[in-house]
């Protein structure tokens, strides 16, 4: 089997419909995630044991279960209790919820990264809670976040090939369907490897200058 | 619930897959861990570049896109893979990239005097590496390892779309053949939750087996 030009040139209109999916799905679920993420984050702080507890466990569970099967259990199992969902959706709230509980994480360490005085002086100066968050910890404690986020974003652009298992139509998906109607593998296989990889390269150069930029938790 | 049984036998055949992948792959992920880690810190500038490239190309794409070669054009050049050989394969070497990382990061942590204490013990590179750096570094290592690990259980869930009959995989079956959606992905959720649960443990244990004695020696 050889290599092919013509059917690389043939194909490539299709796989770049692919492509938009792909980022669209990993903006989406990046938006999902920063959010989630910041959420569980402050929900596992909770002085409440009855808030702070189940949080954390949820989280946990997430990330102790792979993406896949969570990816089927919104798609297949939700519709059953009512809740119908496109498979684009299903896939950016799996995407998001799974790299949400990876972004609670940094959250963690950011926040923490925060000096105990900064809370004190929050206290000392009357501050409400929501002031103290909003106005003291989260200005200091977001910048230093930034790469380590962009970093599990990065990694959740290379999962977005799991959602063609629940009929996203997105690149791999893509390549699927050509490989499986033209018979021949090597090429769609072989441009989606390297167009990740291609991306991912490009996405180390950004993420070092964002390092330079922002700083790093640590 | 008398039918439940019959397929939740289905579902743990396939967790017995499972591991058996998860160990198979971690096995070979911790070989190239450490072939790659170490390679990344050779003299030769040759084994650094080459250690390099396979660092980077297997982070650069994912697991997914790995298996799928690895199973679909592999074959084409000649090597015909049976869907548990990719899976190890792409899991192994995946992982691997990871934890070649890890080694890499561990290895340079240990402080200079270590390396002059061995210059002036006269000990060889080897000895050097096999009894001062590794068994130190090597501690570093396990808490990383063990999350890799664990990255490495879920992302065989992968290996159930090139039909090996794994708990994703029989999951898919029991889901075809009873309609029933919630009885099947819950339980492997909560298998798969219970089997990342093991690793973290057992990881931490062996944490605490290989630095018994340590305390107040490791800053």
């Amino acid at each position: 089997m050889e290599w092919d030009w013509a059917f690389v040139m043939q194909i490539l209109p299709t796989l770049f419909e692919g492509v938009k999916i792909t980022i669209l799905a990993t903006l989406l679920g990046s938006i999902v995630a920063a959010a989630l993420g910041l959420v569980i984050a402050i929900l596992r702080r909770s002085k409440y044991r009855l808030i702070s507890m189940p949080t954390g466990f949820i989280a946990e569970f997430i990330r102790g279960t792979p993406l896949l099967v969570q990816l089927y259990f919104i798609f297949y199992v939700l519709p059953d209790m009512g809740i119908t969902l496109a498979p684009l959706v299903a896939g950016v709230i799996g995407l998001g919820l799974h790299y949400g509980t990876y972004a609670a994480e940094v959250y963690r360490a950011g926040i923490e990264n925060v000096a105990r005085g900064q809370w004190e002086a929050a206290k000392a100066c009357n501050l409400t809670a929501f002031q103290t968050w909003t106005r003291v910890i989260l200005p200091q404690a977001l910048p230093p976040m930034i790469p380590a986020l962009a970093n599990y974003f990065i990694a959740m652009f290379k999962e977005t090939p799991l959602l063609s298992a629940i009929t996203v139509l997105e690149l791999m998906n893509q390549a699927r369907s050509i490989a499986n109607f033209n018979y021949r593998y090597i090429e769609p296989i072989t441009l989606v490897g390297a167009f990740f990889l291609a991306i991912s390269l490009i996405s180390v150069i950004g993420l070092r200058w964002l390092e330079r930029r922002y700083g790093r938790i640590g | 619930m008398g039918q439940w049984a019959g397929y939740l036998q289905l579902i743990l055949d396939g967790a017995l897959v499972t591991i058996k992948l998860t160990l198979m792959g971690s096995a070979l992920a911790l070989v190239m861990a450490f072939i790659a880690g170490l390679g990344r810190l050779s003299r030769f500038a040759v084994v650094r570049w080459l250690a390099t490239a396979y660092i980077e190309f297997f982070r650069g794409t994912s697991i997914f896109v790995q298996l799928f070669w690895a199973y679909f054009v592999l074959p084409l050049f000649g090597f015909s893979l049976t869907p548990l050989q990719a899976g190890v394969l792409a899991l192994g070497l995946n992982v691997g990239a990871y934890g070649a990382e890890v080694v890499r990061g561990a290895v340079k942590s240990i402080g200079k005097e270590q390396y002059e204490a061995c210059v002036a013990l006269n000990f060889n590179r080897w000895q050097t590496l096999r009894y001062i750096i590794l068994p130190q570094a090597f501690v570093l290592m396990l808490p990383t390892f063990g999350n890799n690990a664990i990255e490495l259980l879920k992302g065989s869930a992968v290996v159930s779309l090139i039909s090996l009959a794994d708990m994703t995989f029989q999951a898919q079956v029991v889901r075809a053949q009873t309609g029933n959606t919630l009885f099947p992905f819950l339980t492997i959720l909560i298998l798969y939750f219970i089997i990342a649960s093991v690793i973290s443990f057992a990881v931490r244990w062996l944490e605490r087996y290989m630095t018994r004695g340590l305390d107040g020696v490791r800053s």
